[in-house]
């Protein structure tokens, strides 16, 4: 028996916590949760308040010039990447946790790879590869004799289409993980009483473990949108004229930092009613697995040409996401003179790396911390302020780095005066300027993806279940720590591994806010690949990308292990709790 | 489990906090720190050839954007000593901006002539960039064009490559031409460009270069130092190979359409006297001639020869525009472009 599951079945409160009330402990965690949501907030405060000052009424002649072209372009790529994401990630999770085909098992962790490849980079791939002079034209014009591009139709990869398959293949394993990881803790027995009611393999997807998944998918849907508002680097490169590229153009090109920081305050509003209709069209469905039916799930077995198709359809993702701009990569890496290897780079890697571990712990502490809060009966105050607090995720990097640097350095130099004035010296500035404050960016930006995960997790332990640890007279911190965390493991790294992932690729906040003489490799790529050098870069571009795998690896066997039963489960007596089911 | 990974996390979190406190600024003596919009590569060798002269170490942060909104937040303790940049908008946005302080040095003056700095010493231009039209070798005959307002004469339809209208560089020539032709015309001239466009705005400069060489357009919009970088470029010699260079003239008889990358002291600078010897040094022989046989950039020091690859693309001469005047025209040159939905 593990350690976890003895923690759980010795009942005894803990004697230096059986002494707090019940009712205390809540509202310590109400208090806690409020202060650090409000400082993750602080930042879209700081965007809030400078909007309120623009240099001038940006609206009028945004409304009557670009603003129509601008939103309409912006729903189309939401759309597209929504659907797209959707689709590939439902499928895909769909195909590789209830059916057996060919490569199963190697889809299970593949399928998630996709999610180490920055999306400016393959949107960079991309265009070589398919514009005019890349291989596949030179060898469309070979064969058919073409020479000019006026001889022949070829679709433009730099487009709104483009993007919205850029952007679709790599965040759909958002989606895909989240999904799959949802499918898999589904009790076996729901999906066999539909099968014996007559629903065939299909029908029992739509009609039993879609809406049993439906939390899960909002989450990776969502997160994929934000990630499609907050984008800047490959639309820009597409010259797909967003309400980003519209918040980059006020505030740069017009000199008008306040009206920037009105349309970013306008898209945001735009994610929050879309979270919120979510949510409600769902506030009366409460789903808890009651059956602990540990039994592996057999799997359809598919034949034939059925089978092969479902490698084919899990192939593709993986293909397109991720081997072939990888492949692009290696090849400008190994074989191209102007390739950089410095040992520089490695001093870069290291930074990422270090950076990224920091952002992950943080970003998953604090989500547990918000999110067992919110579970403690929390208000209307303390549930606002954590929506607040994650909806970072959708402002384009930039214009957050500008909303942590207002209230951080407010800070410093508050705190600087202060000495000044009573010790008479000097503490310049504390944090601004130091790694410190890049973690805490990470953290407000990446928030919303940590707590996606934790409230998933967090979602299977049945109130039931913390009622009768709260009755046996555990305070909420030792229910948490005894009951909750045990039972939520596997989110949590899932939570940690997605932030990690994302804080290796981060760019436009690092840009902003990083100390002197300091790279990541994310920055040391973009010096290049924004002075039309991709080849320089390749070596560090493909090292973001390596160093993505290892955690996209645990993560895949994180999801895989959320399986009840799976591995573990099965040489454990069936009365001790699995983790991560009911 | 989940215990061994958090200690790892925070292990490494906590390694790393360490060797980046190597990275942090500090306002020791010997030292300028430097906020730069320009790519660390293209000031590496200047930074370098500084340090050896005077043992000044030099420490940067690069950024394209949101310098200066970090200069703000920062006030007065801010640790930069010199902004570095390109463009003239940009450099304005700065003194707007009040984070940068004016600086008065015979030095300076000396080297840079007076319509490259600002009469109150808050910027100095380092170097000078011309606008070019890239043309065919092929398809274009020497002289069939020869100014920017050719660009929108109908022969060309369906002929011209360029990056986004709201690109910095684009921007500055549409404000060159709304002073020269007022508002209204310089509109039609955009509208005339718009209608000869090959292909949606997109790419860099030398995106629309490699358009010229692959047959998709005949006639580029692109800034002078390209064409150097792409024949240094074992990947893009074909691309400048295939083309023309044309320093057309604007407003009739005036000439081309220059831009600058410049420098300014910051307000707050905790190291003043080595920012100001940074700023000299910027302005003198030795690195003005790194930046031209570099970087492809023309000198502001007319004392500075002009490299012999940037020599052999031919002499011209510059429009003698005030820069300051480009700067404030550039929010009107901003709506002009979103009227007539150049990108779209």
């Amino acid at each position: 028996m593990t350690a976890e599951a003895d923690a759980f079945s010795g009942a005894g409160p803990a004697p230096d916590l059986a002494a707090a009330t019940p009712q205390d402990g809540r509202r310590r965690w109400h208090f806690a949760a409020a202060v650090a949501a409000g400082l993750v907030g602080l930042p879209v405060l700081a965007i809030a308040w400078t909007a309120l000052f623009p240099s001038e009424n940006i609206w009028p002649h945004l409304a009557s010039t670009v603003l129509p072209g601008y939103v309409a372009t912006t729903l189309l790529l939401m759309l597209g990447v929504g659907v797209g994401t959707f689709a590939i990630g439902t499928g895909t999770a769909w195909l590789v946790a209830m059916c057996r085909f060919p490569g199963q098992r190697l889809f299970g962790w593949a399928l998630l790879l996709p999610l180490a490849m920055p999306a400016y980079l393959i949107a960079y791939v991309y265009t070589d590869l398919l514009d005019f002079a890349g291989p596949v034209q030179r060898l469309l014009r070979d064969v058919f004799g073409w020479s000019t591009r006026r001889d022949y139709w070829f679709p433009e990869i730099r487009s709104l289409g483009g993007a919205t398959v850029m952007l679709t293949l790599v965040l759909y394993p958002y989606v895909y993980a989240l999904a799959r990881a949802s499918f898999l803790e589904q009790s076996i027995c729901v999906l066999e009483v539909s099968r014996t009611l007559g629903r065939s393999v299909w029908r029992a997807l739509l009609d039993v473990a879609l809406p049993l998944a439906r939390p899960a998918i909002a989450v990776g849907v969502t997160l994929a949108l934000m990630e499609c508002l907050n984008d800047f680097g490959t639309v820009d490169f597409f010259a797909v004229r967003t309400l980003t590229a519209g918040v980059f153009d006020v505030w740069l090109r017009m000199g008008n930092a306040g009206g920037a920081a009105q349309i970013a305050l306008v898209m945001l509003g735009f994610v929050i009613l879309l979270i919120w209709a979510e949510r409600r069209s769902r506030t009366r469905q409460r789903f808890h697995h009651t059956s602990s039916k540990l039994r592996p799930i057999e799997g359809l077995r598919l034949a034939g040409a059925k089978a092969w198709a479902a490698t084919a359809v899990c192939a593709l993702p993986v293909l397109l996401g991720f081997v072939l701009p990888a492949a692009v990569l290696a090849k400008y890496a190994l074989f191209s003179s102007t390739a950089e290897w410095t040992p520089a780079f490695f001093r870069h890697a290291l930074n990422s790396l270090g950076l990224s571990a920091a952002a992950a712990t943080v970003a998953v502490m604090l989500a547990t911390l918000l999110a067992y809060a919110a579970r403690q009966r929390a208000g209307g105050i303390v549930r606002a302020a954590i929506r607040l607090a994650s909806v970072g995720y959708a402002i384009p990097g930039a214009v957050l780095a500008i909303g942590v640097l207002i209230p951080f350095a407010a800070f410093d130099n508050a705190v600087d005066a202060f000495m000044r004035r009573s010790l008479g010296l000097s503490t310049g500035l504390l944090l601004s300027g130091t790694v410190a404050i890049l973690v805490f960016a990470y953290t407000v930006r990446f928030l919303a993806v940590s707590l996606g995960a934790v409230e998933a997790g967090l979602g299977r332990v049945t109130p039931s279940m913390e009622m009768a640890a709260r009755t046996l007279g555990h305070s909420p911190s030792a229910t948490l720590r005894r009951l909750h965390l045990p039972m939520i493991r596997g989110s949590l790294l899932t939570g940690a591994l997605l932030v990690f992932v994302d804080t290796m690729k981060e760019l436009p906040a690092t840009l902003v806010l990083r100390p002197f003489n300091f790279d990541t490799l994310a920055t040391f790529v973009y010096q290049y690949a924004s002075d039309e050098r991709l080849e320089a870069c390749a070596p560090a571009a493909l090292a973001i990308v390596a160093a993505g795998i290892l955690p996209v690896l645990l993560l895949a066997r994180s999801v895989g292990q959320s399986r009840p039963g799976a591995k573990r489960g099965i040489d454990r007596p069936i009365s001790a709790p699995s983790p991560n089911s009911n | 489990m989940s215990r061994t990974l958090g200690g790892a996390l925070l292990g490494t979190a906590m390694v790393v906090a360490t060797l980046s406190c190597g990275a942090l600024p500090a306002a020791a003596d010997g030292e300028v720190n430097v906020y730069s919009l320009r790519q660390p590569f293209l000031i590496e060798p200047l930074l370098k050839a500084f340090t050896e002269k005077t043992g000044i170490k030099t420490n940067v942060v690069f950024a394209k954007d949101g310098v200066v909104e970090r200069m703000k937040a920062e006030g007065a303790n801010s640790p930069a000593d010199i902004i570095l940049t390109v463009d003239i908008g940009r450099l304005n946005d700065a003194v707007e901006a009040g984070v940068v302080q004016p600086v008065k040095s015979p030095t300076l003056n000396a080297n840079i002539p007076e319509s490259f700095r600002d009469p109150e010493g808050h910027w100095y231009a380092l170097t000078q960039r011309a606008r070019l039209i890239y043309t065919s070798k092929e398809r274009v005959k020497p002289g069939e064009i020869t100014s920017y307002e050719e660009l929108a004469d109908p022969k060309w339809k369906g002929r011209i490559c360029t990056r986004s209208g709201k690109h910095d560089y684009n921007v500055a020539l549409l404000a060159a031409m709304i002073a020269h032709h007022g508002e209204a015309k310089a509109e039609e001239w955009l509208k005339g460009v718009k209608a000869n466009l090959a292909r949606k705005p997109k790419g860099g400069d030398r995106d629309q270069v490699k358009a010229v060489s692959e047959g998709e357009c005949d006639v580029a919009l692109g800034n002078n130092y390209y064409y150097g970088a792409m024949l240094k470029n074992p990947e893009q010699k074909a691309w400048a190979e295939s083309v023309n260079l044309v320093f057309p003239t604007i407003g009739g008889t005036k000439g081309t359409h220059v831009n600058v990358s410049g420098i300014a002291m910051s307000k707050s600078a905790p190291n003043r006297d080595n920012a100001l010897k940074l700023m000299e040094f910027l302005s003198g022989d030795q690195a003005q001639e790194i930046y031209a046989s570099a970087d492809f950039e023309y000198p502001v020091n007319p004392q500075v020869k002009w490299s012999p690859v940037v020599e052999s693309w031919g002499r011209f001469t510059p429009d003698d525009l005030a820069l300051s005047a480009i700067a404030e025209l550039r929010s009107t040159a901003v709506k002009v472009v979103d009227r007539v939905g150049y990108d779209g």
